[in-house]
């Protein structure tokens, strides 16, 4: 199996290490996403003593020319601190700290989505708009095949593995726990996790969330997912289409509502958005993945419980649809409604501005608008 | 040997986070009976405090078309928390939450035999009905071989395996243990083990549980070594014959009594239960595998401790008939009597729910009678 060899190392060194009282000391991992607009970065320093919110944060800087993210010659780019989390990996007092990009020019750098992303929900913030996002992953061993499998071929067909129990069914559940107990400790909101239907593709859920918090949450939920993977030796994929043909793809499912929604009679808002919704499909589409729609190319086929990219669709309890009514929303007649388009590595930032630009700012048109 | 990758991921590194504390919050597994009558599938939800009481667990519901439930067009399926047990692999405050699944119009799923159980139990409450249930089952490498069975060849012959001791006679004792740890952790009823006649075989006892209790105990101790398999990297078979030819299948023994039978002269009232039985073979039969009995028909042989499927017999310490009274309830003329048809795979509710038909509401024929007319 294609473990790491820093999977070999020692942990019981490293745990005499890690138990060293590091006196007033605090360490803060400032945690930014790079140029690619999926891929994390890290780096971690000291502070002399522990922040207790966010603006006790001091801004910082990086080589931007090595995140692709600016030229060698004016590479500088601005860390500002945006939310901070517990470090489950350093423990208390020590700190994530997820950060904004700024280029030199103080202008959000270009895969800088939550800046945009802030502005908006701000303009909405009494209509209470809360999130829920199903974020789909694969485990791989460092040779890029699925974990557990076999290492020349394929596992049995789909259909023992969703939510499976046995080592002939569930690849990789240490890293799942691990990940679900560090979210817990972090205060990231996570509420739930799933085997999926492919082996070695796992699930987890973050939220209700609301306005920015999504993403922030979200965000750091993946850099957890990462370092724990780190941690065992293996790696998590967000493709959206790991293993081509007969093997489910990975989405990240948005669940969403308004206070409106959520009332006595929300059925009525909730399709009036979808109306809206249904109006602007490739708007959404592009902004569900971070090459514009052509990452979920691959995953949404209409099989595999997606619907086709080309189409828009919706339906209650219909898992093949672009959007889902969950069958008690359709019963009680209020609740909430699932976007199933955007693609396991989308930008929640991106995400979630784009339903509140259809939805509640009822814009129209392939362009968001400039406020 | 065949053992999975997972489990050659570094524990201690688990163990690492598996220490964080996690503040106020509660993991519950909810666990429920897939399609198939015999898998077991789960998913877990965070709750803002830990329940106290099966009643402050929420309703969930799932996606049917995953696991052989329902089509992709309609496929919410519902959860309803019926029975709820500490985790043994989270381990306090954390739950595993057994689930009845309901289809998208609220009628009881397929495979959901739980409802029907304890429709039934609940008539019959006065009689106090016992049951002790003796599950077998066969660990296998992933690669469906036994395990510790040479990798291209058999073990000696069947002789000194049952309750062995030693490596050339036990294989696999570590999972047996957790497993027993693990359910007396979670309140699983469970009351001993032993090694069985084949290599890689075993057996755990679950009970004496009351009425739906049976069905509960034993489902949440099956989940419970299917986990303690996964964790190991090997895998669990109930099976009934997971080896043809010369070598034990594996069943679920089914003791049962009412009050009456353990009182003084109850003797009279099992002979009487045993007559009944004996007139509705075939509807037992039928109940007691999750394939109508095509599955037993590969174990009931009449050969390897078991009774042939196609005749029903009993007999007082007789472990070649169908119902087996034991010599001490002959001697005590008290007590209870062991069915020894069912399936390792069976389903418990549908077993337990037979016999309460069968001898308290003394049914006859071959369909079960509608109470609900």
């Amino acid at each position: 199996m294609a473990m790491s060899a820093s999977a070999s190392l020692s942990k019981a060194v490293k745990q005499q290490y890690m138990e060293l009282p590091q006196g007033d000391k605090v360490q803060a991992m400032y945690i930014w996403i790079d140029g690619t607009g999926e891929g994390l970065r890290c780096k971690t320093r000291t502070l002399d003593c522990e922040p207790k919110s966010i603006e006790d944060l001091p801004e910082w800087n990086f080589d931007g020319s090595s995140t692709y993210q600016s030229e060698g010659s004016n590479s500088d780019m601005y860390l500002i601190p945006a939310a901070m989390f517990r470090d489950p990996f350093r423990k208390d007092p020590n700190k994530l700290v997820l950060c904004e990009v700024l280029k030199y020019n103080r202008k959000p750098a270009e895969t800088n989505l939550r800046l945009t992303c802030k502005k908006v929900m701000d303009m909405v913030a009494d209509q209470h708009p809360w999130f829920g996002m199903e974020q789909e992953y694969t485990i791989l061993g460092t040779d890029g095949h699925p974990f557990g499998w076999p290492s020349n071929g394929f596992p049995g067909p789909q259909g023992p593995y969703y939510c499976g129990v046995g080592a002939d069914k569930a690849y990789g559940r240490d890293i799942v726990e691990a990940h679900y107990r560090a979210c817990l400790y972090a205060g990231v909101q996570i509420c739930g996790t799933n085997a999926e239907v492919m082996p070695a593709q796992w699930e987890f859920q973050v939220g209700p969330c609301e306005g920015i918090d999504m993403g922030d949450h979200l965000w750091i939920a993946r850099f957890i997912l990462h370092r724990v993977c780190e941690d065992f030796g293996v790696v998590a994929s967000f493709d959206p289409k790991p293993i081509p043909g007969n093997w489910n793809g990975a989405g990240c499912h948005t669940n969403f509502s308004t206070k409106e929604m959520r009332e006595d009679g929300g059925l009525k808002a909730i399709e009036d958005s979808i109306e809206k919704l249904a109006k602007r499909h490739s708007y959404h589409i592009r902004a569900y993945d971070p090459k514009g729609g052509l990452d979920n190319a691959r995953r949404l086929t209409g099989r595999h419980e997606t619907s086709n990219i080309n189409e828009f669709s919706a339906g209650v309890a219909n898992r093949g649809a672009s959007i889902r009514i969950p069958r008690n929303v359709g019963q009680e007649k209020k609740g909430y409604f699932e976007d199933r388009r955007p693609s396991a590595n989308c930008d929640p930032y991106g995400v979630t501005e784009a339903l509140i630009r259809t939805c509640l700012l009822s814009e129209e048109g392939e362009e968001p608008v400039d406020y």
